[in-house]
């Protein structure tokens, strides 16, 4: 019964990866931020929103483990209004939702994209793993770039260990720098160890606990922005 | 047909969304009806005589051709809950972008394009059978299949049961699954005489009640 194609039908990718959509409009560009458990994910997307919303149309996907904290402590912070955050469960497995199966995520961004298209079309929308292990990293069919958020009080050998984390993601984020003194650990150490395992992609050391702390992260995003629309 | 085709699209790593959901077991979990092997292998086999063959019946008849239109509509017929219904069209959207990617055909372009929100997952399921050159049988086997292992997966999650449990209770349903499938494909070579009434309409209310009930959860682990 079944039909046999005899010629070959065009075959696609996942019907939203290419970087332009059906109407040939360029889509947002799509941003992950993984890590561990604790190492201040939600903490950098809330400052982030802070200070990219005034700049750009944003949206956020989070995936949390097993509840909607991470979605509703962005929601009470208010950093973005509630229509432009969606959560995505993940089964108990959040590195297989942002890589090895990645369609509820796509879902989700793909909706965000499509409830602004008319009014204000997306720029950018981060999409942040649930807290997770150093050999989490995003399918390059979900997201363009990724940025991998460790933190000096996970322990200072985090960098030296490595992991495609650590190795690969276009942006290593080192957070709670004001935290080094009181849990010991040598931030030129990690820097050394960092560099030696990225083979010149970017680093950046941040305290959230000072005023504009995400201004490093922020200036990147922001670069890799301009890059994706001029392309 | 393909037999490779069939393990193409029978693996569990097939990224079409499944992962995320528990088939019931996570409520039936926290009611404490699952809580071993064979309570976990009690749970499966009446989801497979109910949900399943539901499932595979819609399955087996979208593979045979049958208008995905009437099916979806006997698919909403057959699925009381609103939550079931939600999970099952998000679940036929993630489907259909894998099948799409995976087996590109005219068939499945005609399927997103009369359903933006998503098909049933079932009926999507047949179709990308059908695209992938299987049988109605075939598509039924998959759909019961499913029914099944994603509750046995989720519990090895969710209890940390013995994986080999888990699978011991897999393998113990296989006959009874067989036997699922062929009347589910039976069910649908009478739908293409008789219409969509002819199809299994096989219904199991605690695991819609549970589910109403689950969607309500401010903690849980699996979407559904």
């Amino acid at each position: 019964m079944h039909l046999d194609h005899a010629v070959t039908y065009p075959h696609r990718h996942t019907h939203s990866a290419a970087p332009r959509r059906a109407d040939g409009s360029r889509r947002a560009l799509r941003i992950g931020l993984g890590g561990p458990v604790g190492s201040g994910k939600t903490a950098t997307v809330a400052a982030l929103c802070r200070a990219l919303r005034a700049e750009y149309s944003m949206a956020v996907v989070t995936n949390d483990i097993y509840t909607r904290e991470d979605a509703e402590f962005l929601l009470r912070e208010a950093v973005l209004p509630p229509e432009r955050i969606a959560a995505v469960e993940t089964g108990a497995c959040p590195h297989t939702a942002i890589r090895d199966d990645i369609s509820a995520n796509l879902e989700a961004v793909e909706e965000l994209e499509d409830a602004f298209r008319e009014q204000a079309p997306l720029d950018l929308v981060l999409v942040e793993s649930g807290g997770d292990n150093l050999t989490a990293t995003f399918s390059r069919g979900l997201v363009d770039a990724q940025i991998f958020v460790i933190d000096v009080a996970g322990g200072d050998d985090i960098p030296r260990k490595g992991g495609p984390g650590v190795t690969t993601a276009d942006l290593l984020v080192v957070n709670k720098t004001d935290l080094a003194p009181y849990v010991g650990s040598d931030l030129d150490r990690m820097a050394r160890d960092a560099a030696e395992q990225r083979a010149g992609l970017p680093v950046v050391f941040q305290s959230l606990r000072e005023e504009d702390g995400v201004h490093t992260v922020a200036r990147w995003v922001r670069e890799r922005i301009a890059a994706w629309v001029a392309a | 047909m393909s037999r490779a085709a069939l393990l193409v699209l029978a693996d569990g790593r097939f990224p079409a969304g499944g992962h995320a959901h528990s088939g019931g077991a996570e409520a039936a979990v926290r009611a404490g009806r699952i809580h071993d092997a064979a309570s976990l292998e009690a749970f499966c086999r009446g989801r497979l005589h109910t949900a399943g063959l539901v499932a595979a019946g819609l399955a087996a008849a979208a593979a045979l051709g049958l208008d995905s239109v009437e099916l979806d509509a006997a698919a909403d017929a057959r699925t009381p809950s609103p939550a079931l219904r939600a999970a099952a069209r998000r679940l036929g959207r993630q489907l259909l972008r894998a099948a799409r990617a995976t087996w590109p055909a005219p068939e499945l372009e005609a399927l997103a394009a009369a359903f933006p929100r998503g098909a049933h997952q079932p009926v999507v399921l047949g179709v990308t059978a059908r695209a992938a050159g299987l049988q109605p049988l075939d598509a039924a086997h998959v759909a019961a299949y499913e029914s099944v292992g994603g509750p046995a997966t989720a519990t090895v999650r969710l209890l940390g049961l013995d994986p080999f449990e888990a699978s011991g209770v897999l393998a113990r349903l296989a006959p009874v699954l067989d036997a699922v499938a062929e009347e589910a494909a039976a069910a649908a070579l009478a739908a293409r005489r008789d219409g969509p009434t002819a199809l299994p309409a096989a219904s199991s209310p605690l695991l819609d009640i549970s589910a109403e009930a689950h969607a309500s959860w401010p903690v849980r682990l699996f979407a559904s």
